[in-house]
């Protein structure tokens, strides 16, 4: 280091990891993209170039712009079965998978987070309870679980945000739980002990700011989860209800016409990839970037 | 003599071990009083840092306190409910740790941590002012501008400091040092050590300073207490003790550090290990190292009084300096 060093800014660890991570292309490349998709599902009223619910039958399976015959002029993408526009219902539908993968994903990083915090830091009865209903929610297959959920519940949105938070949760709180323990045995959280400090103080303002990168990086790898597990269910049709258009009930949509109309269901198909892919790229360069580990090799 | 500030009568403080318990501390008894350094000198093992974390409490489980008193300013906090002892652990006894770095949390900002000790008693002040004034108390330069600062952008002594600011944010009366000063080097010791006196001196803090360099203890705590496989085996005034120890253990200290006086002195280390704390006899812990061994070492050996204010736990105390 130099002798007049420059001031350095004021960095948290997380300030700094963010850095790392604004220097790694891919990371960044996959971020805009989600970050698109984003821009798009909020803006879908404004941008959308056909009503998405429209239907007519004179255009039924009209084909995508490129493809030279039956095309129907301001349709670019083609239509569906019903004769709606393709492209507008999948800028409608990424309102439905994000919304439903950004409240899933939220909801349940709180509950994770605050039931992680509580058993490992308190351990005892606390950590018995929480642990023992985490590995029997581990114990159901996640689709199985959900579709059952949802069977009892009735389809739509609020039902699928909620059967997926009942099982999401875990994942946060698992990790939460481990990086508590950890933490829980270091000098600072003692010292705040012997500050007089109180369990729930320790937690929140102690524990919680050195477990929160985890928490992100758990969360935007679920996120690419929980979008397969909505689109799933759209697919089975335990999701989101007609006319209100979502990817997975898109894909489904399509699947009697793919040798006559591939496009019904592929491109449907292929946001559901681009998105998912684009996330798990994000979240890995998050992870990198976050990785204490990997810090000295950068 | 005034009424002590904290008083320890008999401490014993148990770990279980698959070999049976082992006690940590066993019949510890002191006294600190206001304003007073006291030293607590040993090697590591000795019980120094669990005597200590008995008085605050935090003896982690399963290890407990099994017997004696511990009475701080009168109260017993032995019988002391949780929520009553939490809120004297850092308004009247505050504990500052050895290593600054791994005690600081990484992810907060310095300032926010100089208050959170107000915070958690809800101490109603200023927080920013507050920080500033403890900063700059301290002796941290620019304390305003440093106040955003995460700790891995101070330097080893600055952290040191910092971690001291926080410990008497609430202005407790005792501060436990837990090697306050052996990670850093000789000029910001003696900041550091400088900055304890003064605040003993202005507003009768008494510190005591858990230590294993007998040197920092001479120069800075009028009294001083060595302590041995989970014993105390000597007390008394400093220069006292150190000039004419009153047990051997204390003697072979003293023997194993060279002086700047007398540099061509031959160093004796002591002989032999510390015994195995799990099992141990009733006997004088130290006889198995002591070139001063008898046969009566044998019999349980209380700590009795060797003049002038002193406490040995030898039986042949008067014979081991002249």
């Amino acid at each position: 280091m130099s002798a007049v060093a420059a001031p350095l800014p004021a960095l948290s660890p997380t300030g700094l990891a963010l850095r790392r991570l604004l220097r790694n292309g891919t990371a960044v490349a996959s971020g805009a993209v989600v970050l698109g998709v984003a821009l798009l599902a909020v803006l879908a009223p404004w941008i959308a170039p056909q009503d998405p619910t429209d239907a007519d039958l004179f255009r039924r399976l009209c084909a995508p712009a490129w493809h030279g015959e039956t095309v129907e002029p301001g349709f670019w993408l083609g239509c569906d079965s019903l004769g709606r526009d393709i492209l507008s219902r999948l800028i409608h539908g990424a309102r439905v998978s994000l919304s439903v993968a950004a409240l899933v994903v939220g909801i349940a990083a709180v509950i994770g987070t605050l039931a992680g915090l509580a058993a490992g830091y308190l351990r005892g009865w606390t950590d018995i309870l929480v642990s023992r209903l985490v590995d029997t929610l581990l114990g159901f297959p996640y689709l199985v679980f959900a579709i059952g959920l949802m069977a009892m519940m009735g389809p739509g949105l609020h039902n699928i945000v909620l059967a997926l938070v009942l099982k999401e949760w875990i994942f946060t709180c698992r990790v939460v739980r481990g990086e508590t323990l950890a933490a829980r045995e270091q000098d600072y959280v003692e010292a705040a002990r012997a500050l007089g400090c109180s369990p729930r103080h320790i937690m929140l303002r102690e524990i919680l700011p050195n477990v929160l990168s985890p928490v992100l990086v758990v969360a935007t790898f679920r996120m690419a989860y929980v979008i397969i597990m909505e689109a799933s269910l759209s697919f089975l049709g335990l999701g989101v209800q007609p006319p209100t258009p979502s990817w997975g009930s898109m894909v489904s949509d399509g699947r009697d016409f793919l040798v006559d109309a591939w496009w019904v269901s592929t491109l449907p198909g292929l946001c559901i990839l681009a998105l998912v892919l684009s996330i798990n790229l994000a979240s890995q360069g998050l992870r990198d970037a976050f990785d204490p580990r990997l810090h000295q090799s950068s | 003599m005034r009424e002590p500030l904290l008083r320890v009568r008999n401490l014993r403080t148990v770990f279980p071990t698959r070999r049976g318990p082992l006690a940590a501390a066993d019949g510890v008894d002191f006294d600190i009083a206001a304003g007073e350094a006291l030293g607590v000198v040993g090697e590591s093992g000795s019980g120094k840092s669990v005597t200590f974390l008995s008085v605050l409490g935090l003896v982690r489980p399963p290890g407990r306190i099994e017997a004696g008193e511990i009475e701080l300013d009168g109260q017993d906090l032995r019988t002391l409910p949780p929520a009553a002892l939490r809120s004297l652990r850092g308004r009247t006894v505050a504990l500052a740790m050895q290593d600054a770095l791994s005690a600081l949390n990484p992810s907060l900002a310095i300032g926010t941590q100089v208050t959170e000790t107000l915070r958690a008693h809800a101490i109603p002040v200023d927080p920013r002012t507050e920080a500033v004034r403890l900063l700059t108390r301290v002796g941290i330069p620019d304390a305003a501008r440093r106040l955003g600062d995460y700790p891995h952008q101070f330097s080893g002594g600055m952290r040191q400091r910092a971690m001291i600011a926080i410990a008497l944010a609430a202005r407790p009366r005792l501060l436990v040092a837990d090697e306050p000063t052996t990670a850093l080097d000789v000029t910001i010791r003696a900041q550091v050590l400088d900055l304890l006196d003064e605040l003993r001196a202005e507003s009768g803090l008494a510190v005591a300073m858990i230590t294993h360099d007998l040197a920092v203890v001479a120069e800075r705590c009028p009294r001083v207490m060595v302590m041995y496989a989970g014993q105390v085996v000597e007390s008394g005034p400093t220069a006292e003790v150190i000039a004419h120890p009153r047990h051997p253990y204390t003697r072979g200290l003293t023997e194993s550090l060279p002086s700047l006086d007398d540099p061509d002195r031959v160093l004796h280390p002591i002989p032999g290990q510390v015994p195995d704390l799990a099992a141990l006899d009733a006997g004088c812990r130290f006889r198995n190292r002591c070139v001063m061994a008898v046969a009566g070492c044998a019999q349980p050996v209380p700590l009795l009084p060797a003049g002038e204010g002193r406490l040995s736990r030898c039986i042949r105390a008067a014979e081991v300096t002249p």
